[in-house]
């Protein structure tokens, strides 16, 4: 369609998260002359952001001088860290591992925190849109140069049809994109697949992230408390553990991450964080309070052996999109930054893609990387041996003359006939909410027009109710977090039905699904969570 | 003709409201702001308005903190043609809204008062009302209708029994309800445009309006939480259970 409007930029940067608002920042701070224009997806920058998180404060230092005189919002300095193995009624401490010792770090929300960067981004002179979802890459006439991304229509009824408020969504081309989605990008996944920026590397591999945040009663906080778990309420085979982070006023951030190589297709994500919560130790100190919001995001967990080529021609990946964060120290967000800054300090020399996977790989950011390479793999085999690996990995530093391989996660999954541990876990016990699925997603104040397109499609329904319901049970009505995925009873017939506005955007299904044929595309612009300080 | 639109910045409604711990009033810290929805249709209106051909300038306002000019700038990109922001620090009531209105409405002449109905945070419902008043001029209140005519506007409202038709010379406050119009998708050029577009920031004092204190909030507090409920197995159970609480007679 050639009526469609197309705004330029010289830079363009898809998502406003820490790599991308660092990014923009710093293109401004090189060259004020440049247009850097960065779209969001989500209705205002930071609410469909979800992170621990502890953060390491050097990269802003870099990026912002003078930071610490007006700090985001919440910013609660590391008193304490702790770390323990859990059974189901015991708690045993354990020795804190050297890349989790937080001494120095800060607790934040990212998604404050990046809604107070985006306040910085603008007065440096960066235009940032949220409520704009990029659809798809635009390529130039060859079809070989990335030149821009479109954005996603408004006002398209269930049926693809144009309703009276429609809106064709604009074409924004740049000199060079920065793809800064995040975890699992949609523009980014496409992209990776058509260059295949990933074909000498190993399969990316991901976990899944939950976060509740609460306000608990006066007096049972100590700020500044980093605390970790390992073990219940998991099986040996599952790798994940929690996290629970004790802010100022009250506040409680508390969350669980679980490796999405898990093999049970059984297994419910969600079930084990509530399970989790119950643990007499965490229990007493949640009790009485209430969630102030909760949400769910899928995470990178591949390391180095899984990143893909960080440049095609026309475009860059940044932060997650790309997959920096570091898994042994289950920290992201000063990848990202630097990541961010790294792109913009290559763009500023010229606008080339060129060289920037070059300049990045021979940085500090990968020498981490590559240090802790061999440690999150070794959970493969479970966890006393991932431990060990792990305990021997630390010592040497990365310096054992091995790589141990990734492999993709929705291939790890065991068939129901197959031998597998499948921990149950029983809600009826548990009291503190929310009781199920739908019930927390009431506190990711999730919105979607229900007419509109469903985003999450899947290429053949016929196998959800013939080989996946036999092989392994519909996962999907497991896995996700949102209770998207239900098989009901319609006209006699077991069919998939899609929940699609409960959805999330956490990426999960996209990520777990076994066949491969869920995609997980962008609803209208503004649609999605609504996280307040995740 | 010019219209003048109000605009609030409110808690949106997707929002779980949460009442601060010592109960002085609702969290807005980290939570997500937008327009007024009413306001959002107000702005529509004027905007279908001048589409017609029936108005030369809209002008919205707004009275609020800085973070307001989001806003205005949201209405500015929707097609308004220019803002006065009402800089204030504090929550102002009703009356101090309406009189800073006026006083904006006045020194621009314009013809027509556009409000939403009620704003969604404090559900006051006052502020057109008052502005007509302090105006003495004619309101519509709760239109789901509009059409111009002759120097005069005849309004459909959304009354209890129906619909009633009136019609009132103009000058006059009309506010919307929320079946007048659906309020359009913002444009990225159109959010691109409303940048460069003015808004011209004042102060209460600038007005000439000082702002009153006739109500004193002496709490606030979130519902009661909903108890759970039993199962009883029989309708002598039920009788029974309801007349131990009291609601039905022994």
């Amino acid at each position: 369609m050639s009526d469609r409007d197309v705004i330029e930029f010289d830079v363009l940067i898809v998502g406003a998260g820490p790599a991308g608002l660092a990014t923009a920042i710093r293109l401004k701070q090189l060259n004020e002359a440049l247009n850097v224009c960065v779209i969001e997806k989500a209705s205002t920058v930071g609410a469909q952001i979800l992170s621990g998180a502890v953060m390491e404060p050097e990269p802003f230092d870099e990026l912002l001088p003078g930071w610490r005189d007006n700090p985001p919002p919440i910013l609660q300095p590391v008193v304490k860290d702790e770390f323990s193995f859990l059974t189901e009624k015991s708690r045993y401490w354990m020795p804190n591992p050297p890349q989790m010792n937080n001494h120095g770090n800060f607790i934040i929300s990212l998604g404050a925190t990046c809604a107070w960067l985006a306040e910085q981004a603008e007065e440096a002179g960066v235009e940032i849109y949220p409520g704009f979802a990029a659809a798809e890459p635009l390529f130039d006439e060859t079809g070989e140069q990335v030149i821009g991304v479109r954005i996603g229509d408004m006002g398209i009824d269930k049926a693809g049809n144009p309703k009276d408020g429609f809106m064709q969504g604009v074409d924004i081309t740049a000199q060079m994109t920065v793809l800064a989605e995040g975890c699992r990008g949609s523009v980014s996944k496409a992209l990776i697949a058509k260059f295949g920026l990933d074909a000498d590397c190993d399969p990316q591999t991901y976990g899944i992230g939950m976060k509740e945040l609460w306000q608990v009663p006066e007096g049972r906080v100590k700020p500044g408390t980093v605390q970790h778990t390992l073990g219940w309420p998991l099986d040996r085979n599952t790798y994940g553990g929690s996290f629970l982070y004790q802010l100022d006023e009250d506040r409680v951030a508390l969350g669980f991450v679980i490796g999405l190589d898990y093999q049970d297709p059984e297994f419910e994500p969600f079930e084990a964080f509530q399970q989790f919560k119950n643990h007499p130790s965490i229990k007493a100190l949640l009790e009485g309070g209430t969630i102030i919001s909760s949400g769910a995001r899928a995470i990178v967990e591949g390391g180095i052996q899984s990143l893909p080529k960080l440049e095609m021609p026309g475009a860059l990946l940044v932060g997650d999109a790309g997959g920096k964060l570091n898994v042994p120290k289950i920290k992201g967000t000063h990848m990202a930054l630097r990541s961010g800054m790294m792109a913009a300090e290559h763009l500023d020399k010229a606008l080339t893609h060129s060289g920037y996977d070059q300049l990045w790989r021979g940085s500090s950011s990968a020498e981490e990387l590559h240090k802790v390479r061999n440690i999150r793999p070794g959970f493969q085999k479970g966890i006393w041996f991932g431990l060990v690996n792990a305990a021997v990995e630390t010592v040497t530093m990365g310096k054992l003359p091995r790589t141990l391989s990734n492999h993709p996660d929705h291939e790890q999954l065991r068939k129901v006939s197959e031998p597998r541990l499948s921990p149950q876990y029983d809600a009826s016990k548990r009291s503190l909410e929310p009781r199920d699925r739908l019930a927390s997603v009431y506190f990711a104040a999730t919105e979607h027009d229900e007419d509109q397109p469903v985003h999450l499609q899947v290429a053949d329904t016929n196998i959800c109710v013939t080989r996946c319901k036999e092989e392994y049970n519909n996962p999907c009505t497991r896995f996700c977090p949102a209770n998207v995925y239900e098989m009901v009873e319609m006209d006699g017939e077991t069919q998939l039905q899609i929940n699609s506005a409960n959805c999330v955007h956490c990426k999960t299904c996209d990520i777990k699904d076994p066949y491969q044929i869920i995609t997980w595309t962008t609803p209208e612009g503004s649609a999605g969570p609504n996280y307040v300080n995740l | 003709m010019k219209i003048l639109v109000g605009i609030k910045r409110v808690v949106d409604y997707n929002v779980r409201i949460r009442v601060k711990p010592d109960g002085s009033g609702v969290v807005t810290d980290g939570v997500k702001m937008s327009m007024n929805p009413f306001d959002e249709i107000a702005v529509e209106e004027a905007l279908q308005i001048k589409e017609r051909g029936e108005c030369d300038e809209i002008i919205v306002i707004s009275i609020g903190a800085k973070q307001s000019q989001e806003q205005l700038r949201t209405a500015l990109a929707m097609g308004a043609d220019r803002g006065v922001h009402v800089l204030v620090d504090q929550q102002i009531e009703p009356l101090t809204a309406s009189k800073a209105i006026l006083s904006v409405a006045q020194s621009e002449g314009a013809d027509l008062i556009l409000l939403g109905k009620q704003a969604i945070d404090d559900d006051n419902n006052q502020t057109a009302q008052m502005v007509a008043a302090l105006w003495d001029r004619p309101q519509a209140t709760f239109a789901s209708e509009l059409a111009f005519a002759d120097g005069k506007v005849t309004a459909v409202r959304e009354v209890d029994a129906g619909l009633e038709v009136i019609e009132v010379d103009l000058p006059a406050v009309v506010s919307v309800d929320l079946r007048l119009n659906e309020p359009r998708y913002v444009k990225l050029p159109d959010m691109m445009k409303a940048k460069k577009k003015t808004i011209d920031v004042k102060s209460l004092e600038d007005l000439g309006v000082t702002a009153s204190a006739g109500v004193t909030s002496l709490g606030v507090r979130a519902p009661e939480g909903r108890q759970a409920g039993i199962k009883v197995e029989t309708v002598e159970e039920l009788v029974k259970e309801l007349q131990a609480r009291g609601l039905v007679n022994d």
